[in-house]
């Protein structure tokens, strides 16, 4: 559905984006992670046909942005970081406004109350702009990206200055668009992909990273174990026996708590799950483990070790 | 194209500018037209009321183009434009169209300061044709000269001040290049004076080179703003 091959912008002499290439297939949610100034913007900016490329080519369902715009921009919804949106309009002129732009062909009753009935807007749309929430603004410019329904779907850190409940709602709703649209989402909230997207890219100084599947990320950090566990016995022996079970790299004291024993974070070294030697060494010893939670490398680890490379 | 021209007239309407750009031209008009017609009598003359109404668009042409871009930049807006699949020409000759039909209307409802001239006099209608088609003209070119001016700065006031300043050159320009002594200058500040060209039609003859004149203006400032976009697009 995109196809994006060797893409590079210069800003005057500086590679804003430098020689990446990915495709993303029909249907995918694809979340685009990246430090502020890494080229995400830019990068959506171009699928976009906000800006133009250095040099590349970007294709949308097989259609050249910078050689047919204007039947490219028909297939994208674009959610910039700040929604677009006029303050002088109410909703519902706002998304009348968008469906005249688009040139959109569907029947334009029936497709906008669609689009505020899924958008639950339907109190506000006769409210100014103006005197909306941010989160219904927000919710204004996602209406307007879905109008004339596009095949692709953009959006520029959709869920940022919201409050949680309105975070959980975009996110439950953009996994409900990505049934029948392909999605890219970009964002700094490490969890926001995990939870909505299929696959991950993660752009650093204008170049990929990595690109992978959602449960390859989480795999990647299976590969390094960390857990808490707490052990009814004597604290300076306990940490001894664990200090010398095959794999561990590091053990850390927590807390010690009168009934359960000794709470502690032990580290694994890499490729090693020492969880079963711990069980048979403390099992020898006859000191019960009272509990054990895993922890699982989270993203952001991943983010900042695959970013930090230079 | 049409939903920008529709989304900016009603703009005119939702904020004050359009009414206070209507009012100002009607005021600034009435009283020309008093001093200039209704106080002189027998010496009314319709061309010195007119020329008072083209100088006053020093100040009306920036109230109507000076937030057309500016607010959109501001506002973030401009991105909803430039991701729709509308060209960068629709985008900034529907805002110029917009521009000029409010200064249009409010021309022809200024027009019902020439009543008293016909009920009280017999009227030469071709020289009031003449020149309200001059003002037309001068008017789209100060129009385009203030779209271009408000894409190039995020700033209101920026825009506003800018046109007001090329607006004042063009209308200037042709006073002082009588009193220039050297001549391949003069013949240049003639040629761009916006005042030199606009005689023929003040008797009213049509004027093919100065109407030419007039239209380049137009269309060199909106080519010059498409650029503009274009321009930073390829940044």
């Amino acid at each position: 559905m995109i196809h994006i091959e060797n893409l590079t912008k210069y800003y005057g002499k500086n590679p804003a984006v430098n020689n990446i290439s990915f495709d993303i297939g029909d249907g995918e949610v694809v979340g685009f992670l990246g430090p502020n100034g890494a080229g995400k913007s830019t990068t959506m900016n171009i699928l976009t046909g906000y800006l133009s490329s250095t040099s590349g080519v970007c294709t949308i369902d097989g259609i050249d942005i910078l050689e047919n715009p204007g039947e490219a921009k028909k297939r994208i919804g674009f959610l910039p970081e700040v929604p677009p949106l006029y303050p002088d309009m109410t909703p519902l002129e706002y998304l009348n406004f968008i469906y005249d732009l688009k040139k959109c062909t569907l029947n334009r009753k029936k497709h906008i109350d669609e689009i505020i009935s899924v958008m639950r807007l339907g109190d506000y749309k006769d409210r100014l702009i103006s005197h909306l929430s941010k989160g219904y603004k927000q919710r204004v410019g996602i209406a307007g990206a879905l109008i004339s329904n596009p095949k692709v779907l953009i959006f520029d850190e959709p869920t940022i200055g919201l409050d949680p409940r309105q975070i959980i709602e975009i996110r439950e709703l953009i996994r409900s668009l990505g049934k029948n649209h392909t999605i890219i989402l970009s964002t700094h909230i490490l969890p926001e992909v995990q939870a909505v997207c299929d696959r991950i890219i993660i752009i650093d100084k204008g170049t990929i990273r990595a690109d992978k599947a959602t449960s390859d990320i989480n795999e990647l950090a299976e590969n390094k174990k960390r857990f808490t566990i707490q052990i009814a016995g004597p604290r300076q022996e306990v940490e001894g026996v664990l200090r010398r079970v095959e794999g561990v790299q590091s053990v850390e004291y927590l807390s010690t708590s009168k009934n359960n024993g000794t709470l502690y974070r032990v580290q694994c070294k890499p490729g090693y799950d020492s969880r079963k030697r711990i069980f048979t060494a403390l099992a020898e010893r006859q000191w019960p483990i009272m509990e054990l939670n895993t922890l699982g490398t989270s993203l952001e680890d991943i983010f900042i070790a695959l970013t930090s490379k230079q | 194209m049409l939903a920008i021209y529709k989304r900016e007239m009603k703009a005119y309407f939702s904020t004050f500018i359009g009414y206070a750009f209507i009012a100002s031209f009607l005021i600034i008009s009435g009283v020309f037209f008093t001093l200039a017609v209704l106080a002189q009598a027998a010496d009314a003359d319709v061309t010195v009321y007119y020329a008072g109404v083209i100088y006053s668009f020093v100040v009306l042409i920036p109230l109507l183009t000076m937030k057309l871009f500016t607010d959109e930049k501001r506002l973030r807006t401009e991105t909803v434009l430039l991701t729709s699949p509308v060209s960068l020409f629709s985008i900034v000759f529907a805002k110029f169209l917009a521009a000029f039909t409010m200064f249009s209307m409010t021309l022809g409802i200024s027009c019902i300061n020439l009543i008293p001239m016909y009920v009280y006099g017999d009227q030469n209608t071709m020289i009031i044709l003449g020149n309200l088609l001059s003002i037309l003209l001068i008017g789209a070119a100060f129009i385009s000269v203030g779209v271009f001016l408000s894409s190039v700065t995020e700033n209101q006031l920026v825009a506003a001040v800018s046109t007001i300043a090329v607006i004042g050159l063009f209308l200037v320009i042709g006073m002082f290049s009588t009193s220039i002594g050297f001549t391949p200058l003069r013949v240049v500040l003639n040629f761009f004076s916006v005042f030199n060209r606009y005689t023929y039609f003040t008797y009213g003859i049509i004027d093919y080179a100065a109407l030419i004149y007039y239209l380049s203006i137009s269309v060199l400032f909106i080519f010059l703003t498409v650029r503009v976009f274009e321009r930073r697009r390829w940044a």
